[in-house]
């Protein structure tokens, strides 16, 4: 595996992004989205409001938080392969001494870079201002300790499992707008168990969080080595299935 | 109006592309100040009409000052205009130092029974040849002959279904995939670039996979090599079709090739743009570098091409252009006359001719073993039968005969 090499993918990436006016509005517009409408709730509980009253504001908060890492990756994740397929670049790619698993890495960390530091910036702001504004028993659920590291933690695993499913999804689709709605579809199953977090229904507590973030970390890593598994470079440039794949 | 402008050049503020440190430290300290906001008004009733406000003026001032509207297409798409032609002595003196090229002992490439099948369709079938370091090969054959497929076998994109080759000295084999690829280039029909990145980021991602030493004076070489040194921060979607064949051939030089593919490099371009293609072909066979050319324009493989094999699914014949003119073809004279002859068998009935038939009204084909021994022996026996002569020539086969013979050949055996 070379670094050089995974890092000019990155590179491209990211430079490929940044003119691509849909990417960037996603990026910019949903995180506001999602960080304006709970706060809107927040700053509206008052120091008397029940328990259930905050933790049902605050775990709205964190779901949305964590629908963030759920939703961007795949805008990206799913252009990467069909987007190079259907704009003619994949066949000089492929040309190129690069192997499979340093494109496919290349491509996943260009995605999982921003999405994460968009979801951590949006977290630490939402964090930070009611830490600033909102009232002292909102404030003190949001930096419970097993709360914050559940979406320190969660936030880049389930940010890594939606890159890969939109790869996935993106190796094997044949229409860029088919494989950004398939991978944000299958990114959502994931909701319910960020929901039940969210809402405490499972409540967060340290060994919790370290336990399920390493499930998740399992998870990810499985769902690269299938990804690179469906890369297929003949099938991706004939349509059809190798009978026995070149490097 | 001025302002507007000066912003709009600086790309500052939030805008769609904050692509300036100005424009992130700009966003940072709104961002900042509408804590700030939120924190001193957190008493008032005030507070969130206030913050919606401001980040709706933010957005307001972002998009006039960032310029362009949401999902508005990217790049300036309109054509420009050529440049200067490929073939000046700065290209040439830029082609010499890219194209220093990894020695290989033996040929470039040798191909033996490579079969390609795709399920019941056979696409290559049991094709043998080889190509020397150095020499530009032509693969001519119609449309779904197998020649991309070739390409792409020999280029490592696809596995042959059975068959061997050698590229570049290396055995065709997916453990020697890498290893192949840094020593080849294969340049695919559509030129295949990003068309947001400019010129010069197209070649620096390639330049990167190629993990070359000085890539900044790399694409700088490869760029005067395609008189394209002018136009390094375009964008590539900018660029007319010709020029972004300039920039596909630019980003084949980077990377050291022994062997360029180049599959139908002239396809669709106009005749000034395939003359710089061909000039830079032609280039790349002055500094020892094998070219696998596939084509179908006949004219430019005859131009071009020290060798030329046809195929049509199974390879139909291997040569030099005259080479298989002569094979195909036997030496024929052509002999015109003001009226018919009136006994045509006497008069043709000399040393060196082997038969003749009627062509036209007024025109004969002599079969000869020499055309050049035969023809005053001919003219001799005409002006003896008192004809009235108005030519006499040898007859002219070009590629294309032989190309259409073969491939009639193939079409009657198919019937």
């Amino acid at each position: 595996m070379s670094v050089a090499r995974v890092r000019a993918v990155v590179l491209k990436e990211v430079r490929e992004f940044r003119r691509n006016r849909f990417v960037i509005v996603t990026m910019g517009v949903l995180p506001l989205v999602f960080l304006i409408t709970p706060m809107l709730t927040m700053f509206q509980i008052s120091d008397s409001a029940s328990g259930a009253e905050v933790r049902a504001a605050v775990g709205t908060l964190s779901l949305f938080m964590l629908i963030i890492p759920l939703v961007i990756p795949p805008v990206i994740a799913a252009y990467s392969v069909v987007g190079e397929r259907s704009q003619g670049t994949l066949e000089p790619v492929l040309g190129a001494p690069v192997t499979a698993g340093e494109l496919l890495l290349g491509k996943a960390l260009a995605a999982f870079i921003p999405s994460v530091l968009i979801a951590y910036a949006v977290y630490f702001a939402a964090a930070i201002t009611i830490r600033i504004g909102a009232a002292h028993v909102v404030s003190s659920v949001v930096w419970h300790a097993p709360q914050l590291l559940a979406q320190i933690l969660f936030t880049p695993l389930l940010a890594a499992w939606a890159i890969w499913l939109g790869i996935g999804i993106s190796t094997r689709a044949t229409d860029v707008r088919v494989a950004q709605q398939l991978a944000t579809l299958a990114g959502l199953p994931l909701l319910g168990f960020t929901s039940l977090i969210s809402f405490q229904v499972i409540t967060p507590s340290v060994p919790l969080a370290v336990g399920l973030a390493l499930a998740l970390l399992v998870i990810d890593l499985v769902a690269a080595r299938v990804v690179a598994r469906l890369f297929d470079r003949e099938r991706l440039i004939t349509g059809r299935r190798a009978v026995s794949p070149p490097a | 109006m001025a302002s507007r402008q000066w912003f709009r050049r600086r790309r500052i503020g939030l805008g769609w592309r904050p692509v300036s440190w100005q424009g992130w430290l700009i966003t940072c300290f709104v961002i900042a100040a509408l804590i700030a906001v939120l924190a001193l008004l957190r008493t008032s009733p005030a507070r969130i009409p206030v913050v919606i406000l401001l980040l709706a003026a933010y957005a307001a001032v972002a998009l006039a000052t960032g310029g362009r509207r949401p999902f508005e297409e990217p790049a300036p798409l309109e054509v420009e205009t050529e440049t200067e032609p490929i073939g000046g002595e700065q290209q040439r003196r830029a082609l010499r130092t890219l194209t220093t090229t990894q020695a290989t002992s033996g040929p470039a490439l040798v191909v033996e029974h490579l079969t390609k099948r795709f399920g019941e369709r056979i696409a290559v079938d049991d094709v043998s040849f080889s190509v020397e370091a150095g020499e530009v090969f032509g693969f001519l054959g119609p449309n779904g002959a197998g020649k991309t497929t070739t390409v792409r076998m020999l280029g490592t994109l696809i596995a042959p279904t059975s068959g061997t080759a050698r590229v570049a000295g290396l055995p065709l084999s997916p453990a020697n995939g890498i290893e192949i690829r840094k020593r080849i280039a294969v340049m695919p029909e559509s030129p295949g670039l990003y068309l947001r990145l400019t010129v010069a980021e197209n070649l620096a991602f390639f330049a990167g996979l190629y993990e070359l030493a000085d890539p900044r004076e790399r694409i700088r070489q490869a760029l005067s090599a395609v008189n394209l040194a002018g136009r390094a921060d375009d964008a590539c979607g900018s660029l007319s079709k010709g020029l972004r064949q300039r920039v596909a051939l630019a980003r084949a030089l980077l990377g050291h090739p022994s062997i360029v593919f180049l599959d139908e490099p002239t396809s669709g371009l106009d005749p000034v743009a395939s003359r710089d293609v061909h000039a830079l072909i032609d280039g790349l066979r002055n500094h020892g570098v094998t070219v696998f050319l596939t084509t179908h324009r006949l004219e430019e493989a005859e131009q071009l091409c020290d060798r030329v094999a046809i195929l049509n699914t199974r390879l139909r014949t291997t040569g030099r252009p005259d080479e298989l003119r002569d094979r195909f073809f036997t030496r024929s004279l052509v002999v015109r006359t003001v009226g018919p002859l009136a006994d045509p068998a006497r008069v043709f009935a000399v040393d060196g001719v082997a038969g003749w038939r009627p062509d036209e009204n007024d025109r004969y084909v002599l079969t000869v073993e020499d055309a050049r021994a035969a023809a005053p022996q001919v003219t001799r026996a005409l002006v003896a039968a008192g004809a009235d002569v108005l030519s006499i020539a040898e007859a002219q086969h070009s590629l294309e005969d032989v190309y259409l013979e073969l491939i009639d050949e193939d079409v009657e055996a198919a019937r």
